[in-house]
């Protein structure tokens, strides 16, 4: 496998400018003859889609849930980061740059990254063109906020629910495109297998969701926005159907899928409180601007809180550990999602923990609400309070918050080259289903931006390049040998599962491969643990293929038979999130080795051995896959330690 | 906790639905009432009695809208500003006997016992609930300046998730909360001013067309809305209405 990462010739802040002055185009009389498929109508496949189709190709449109609104980036509650230096605080195009690459522990492509930045506030000129509502200060300017790991104010955002407007508004961009006639949407469909013809990608076969009917449709590019695979871990942030599905079976096709250990463990979420739970709760990172992170100094007021004889509020000031603020004086409770997590657990597992399990620590804004008032702490993140208040049942404007981490986004995903096309031909990938821009640690407020621009700014242009030719292909047709085998692979997957008729349902499987990845492939990992991983996986795979229960028939509306097939690939996710672990002997960003860790439990890279892209290549359900080196080069950057003291 | 369940079931949308009872124990106060369902499903497929509930669910934190369900007689049941998903057991009795019944209203057909099909509301989108701003050759964000007043006032309005609680609660079935909220929320905000007029024809028009009812001014859709959206936009919808029907240019406030 060839591993070309296609970056443009010239200085780093020139690349993109110089690709698009070379690339080819498609006349607009051509663009309404070429057809995209684009799988996922979160912020990256809508604002594809909607763009696109704006341009006038003709796009099909496919998402899970029963309309385009639901995609989970609805659920991104803090904010998206933007170069504006609106703030005068010192922000620039290499400023954002620089802390995402550090934020990234040395382990993102610098061109890549360097074009983020670089269209990040076109992304927020368009989203306030299309009525997104961000919060405002009194003079009608754009308010900002900080998130981790950086010293600026550049995190735009409008309330708690940021993703939800920033998604109603390039779901508004679509819905334009489909009253237009050049986007179709097929909602409750999803993506079952990617057919390749003449090696590229020409089409999918899909399952109608309400008949359980498959569907084929051809395409001359097929666009992957399905998000990362975090439900991997069972319970995480990640929306109940959202899955890794999609990306997978374009792995299975030869796709190589890249860095899949990088997992982002969230600090902040609602601790883990029975085993009925069917997911995590995450409280905002924003929470970290005003809300002071601390567990008891003494380990008997630890005790206490945990045996129900105390509470937060009887530990005095002095009594407490700001064990953010006392580590990591330069950036506090704001160091990134991953060194905040780690600290978390280091001090739980040191028997500082507080709940009933103890595993968990305060959040607490009584020094907030001192300082700027009940009303202001209200107007900032009211529907945070809430929702704490409504699952937890506990006042958070009187006891502090108790959070501990959990899963929340995968970095690693379908590896891509600088077009964001993967190692297929025709088939791109976009959003958290590539791996492109976070290297080892997402920073927050990154997200939305990444989608946006792989989808506004980044895929209209690179897409338009590779379909420049494919005018002389003529139309796909959704026949011939490639289709009828990848749709008799689907339905053959489906009934070798249905026959099993066992007494498991999936999730009992589910629950166990998440208890193990978290237990064994979670914060902190070894090598023995990831033997232990592997070992239970494969056993639990065995026990699954024997004893699962899937109730009803393929062709019918069947929750269960969904969860299924999602999770027997899964299971192969979670072999090659191992086996990638066991690989990367170091530590980096969310990727902790407890082999590799400085004095102070920092985490120590290998810059001379592991300064590399992991990409993997499928090689038949039972056998170990193959990697290959994707060697970084940073000719831009300095490198240095992560340093957030 | 014990309850006694009485759901809804209902194979397809041409078959007759029905009412069947299960029981089910040893719930946490805590759990959500998805997660009471889920348990619930546990025990069917282990059991083998029944084919496990269909109802739509995703984010299970109250903002994709995709959950939805008429508990008790109440969308989203009986807590204030919340969706089914935020919705903990420890607002029922121990043995309390629960209803649960799929949205009812003619324009969102029921798929599958509790799934119903509410592609009326991307239909009433799709005809002109957006700003018609194609990617790219936009000014720079702050060269439009929003009162902060009316940016929060848009917001308010925009919270709206589109789960369909507001035509499930009105007794006609009315999306004038739904649309009133999206014309609100754009409408307040220079930027979509110029498709003002145009946009609440068609969406009022497409929302008729599709057989919501109309609005009589009951405002259970404000008392069941999970995001407390206020029936203020449903007045600011019929202003718009009325102004362009008489071809001014419009006003609102």
């Amino acid at each position: 496998m060839i591993l070309d990462s296609k970056i443009p010739e010239g200085p780093l802040s020139q690349k993109w400018t110089n690709y698009k002055a070379a690339q080819k185009l498609v006349n607009p009389a051509n663009k309404r003859k070429l057809d995209i498929i684009v799988v996922g109508t979160g912020l990256a496949g809508a604002s594809a889609a909607a763009s696109l189709g704006a341009l006038g190709f003709h796009v099909d449109i496919f998402c899970i849930q029963d309309s385009p609104r639901r995609a989970h980036s609805i659920a991104a509650q803090g904010g998206i980061n933007a170069a504006k230096n609106y703030q005068n605080d010192g922000d620039s195009v290499e400023r954002l740059f620089k802390d995402t690459i550090k934020g990234g522990d040395y382990r993102a492509r610098e061109a890549n990254v360097y074009r983020l930045a670089e269209v990040s506030g076109d992304i927020i000129d368009q989203c306030v063109a299309q009525g997104v509502p961000f919060a405002r200060d009194y003079s009608g300017l754009l308010d900002n906020r900080s998130f981790g790991g950086a010293q600026v104010s550049r995190t735009f955002y409008a309330r708690g629910q940021t993703g939800q407007q920033l998604l109603l508004g390039a779901y508004g961009a679509l819905s334009r495109e489909i009253a237009r006639g050049t986007v179709v949407l097929h909602e409750r469909h999803e993506m079952m297998d990617l057919v390749i013809k003449d090696g590229r990608a020409r089409g999918i076969i899909v399952r109608n969701l309400v008949t359980g009917e498959l569907e084929r449709y051809a395409a001359h590019a097929v666009v992957v926005a399905t998000g990362g695979y975090g439900n991997v871990y069972y319970l995480s942030t990640n929306a109940m159907n959202s899955n890794g599905s999609a990306a997978w079976v374009c792995h299975r096709r030869g796709a190589a899928f890249a860095n899949p250990c990088y997992v982002q463990i969230h600090p902040t979420c609602i601790p883990v409180h029975g085993d009925y739970q069917s997911k995590l709760t995450l409280m905002s990172e924003s929470l970290r601007n005003d809300g002071r992170i601390w567990v008891p100094k003494k380990k008997e007021d630890a005790e206490a809180i945990r045996r129900g004889e105390k509470s937060a509020l009887d530990i005095a000031e002095e009594d407490r550990d700001y064990y953010l603020e006392r580590r990591y004086p330069a950036f506090g409770n704001l160091v990134p999602r991953d060194v905040a997590s780690r600290a978390a657990k280091e001090r739980c597992d040191a028997g500082y923990g507080v709940g009933p399990t103890g595993l968990a620590v305060y959040l607490d804004f009584a020094d907030a609400i001192k300082r700027l008032g009940r009303d202001v702490v209200e107007q900032k993140y009211g529907n945070l309070f809430q929702m704490y208040q409504k699952i937890v049942d506990v006042d958070p404007y009187e006891y502090p918050m108790m959070i501990y981490p959990a899963v929340h986004y995968t970095m690693g995903g379908l590896w891509v080259d600088y077009e964001l096309q993967t190692t297929i031909p025709g088939l791109f990938a976009a959003g958290e289903a590539n791996f492109s821009d976070h290297g080892a640690n997402r920073l927050g407020a990154s997200a939305l931006m990444q989608g946006l621009a792989d989808g506004y700014f980044v895929l209209p242009y690179t897409l338009q390049n590779y379909l420049a030719d494919q005018i002389y292909v003529g139309k796909i047709k959704a026949e011939g040998p490639e289709f009828d085998e990848a749709e008799a692979n689907v339905r053959a997957r489906m009934d070798n599962l249905m026959n099993i008729h066992g007494e498991h349902s999936v999730d009992h499987y589910h629950k166990a491969l998440g208890r193990i990845m978290w237990e064994y492939c979670g914060m902190a990992r070894s090598k023995e643990s990831l033997a232990t991983a592997k070992e239970k996986i494969t056993e639990l795979e065995a026990d699954f293929y024997q004893h699962v229960f899937i109730p009803g028939k393929p062709a019918e509306m069947n929750p269960e038979l969904e969860k299924a097939y999602r999770l027997e690939d899964y299971f192969e996710l979670a072999r090659l999130i191992v086996d990638d672990a066991t690989q990367r002997e170091e530590s980096c960003g969310g990727h902790f080795r407890i082999e590799h860790q400085t004095e102070d439990g920092e985490t120590l890279r290998d810059d001379d051995n592991f300064m590399f892209v992991a990409a993997w290549e499928y090689q038949g359900h039972d056998k170990p896959e193959v990697m290959y080196k994707e060697e970084l080069n940073y000719e831009h950057i300095q490198i240095v330690k992560r340093n957030y003291k | 906790m014990k309850f006694t369940l009485h759901i809804w079931r209902q194979e397809n949308a041409r078959a007759k639905g029905h009412f069947e009872t299960y029981e089910i124990d040893n719930i946490s106060a805590d759990c959500s009432f998805l997660e009471m369902l889920d348990q619930l499903n546990e025990k069917l497929i282990n059991d083998k009695i029944a084919h496990p509930v269909c109802f739509d669910n995703d984010c299970r934190e109250g903002i994709c809208g995709m959950c939805g369900l008429y508990i008790n007689g109440r969308p989203h049941g009986n807590d204030d500003g919340v969706t089914t998903c935020q919705l903990h057991m420890r607002h029922f009795h121990d043995g309390d006997e629960i209803w649960v019944e799929p949205w009812r209203a003619k324009a969102f057909p029921i798929i599958k016992d509790l799934v119903v099909d509410r592609t009326a509301f991307d239909k009433i989108i799709q005809a002109g609930g957006y700003i018609s701003a194609t990617t790219g050759g936009v000014p720079d964000a702050n060269n439009i300046l929003i009162p902060k007043h009316k940016a929060d006032q848009s917001m308010d309005a925009a919270a709206c998730i589109g789960c369909g609680a507001c035509v499930a609660a009105c007794k006609n079935a009315s999306a004038m909360l739904f649309v009133g909220a999206k014309v609100s929320h754009l409408a307040l905000l220079p930027q979509g001013k110029p498709e003002a007029a145009d946009r609440v024809k068609k969406m009022v028009c497409k929302m008729d067309e599709l057989g919501f009812g109309g609005c009589t001014n009951t405002y259970a859709c404000e008392a069941e809305c999970p995001k407390q959206i206020k029936r203020q936009n449903i007045a600011r919808l019929n202003r718009c209405w009325i102004a362009q029907a008489f071809g001014r240019d419009r006003r609102e406030d």
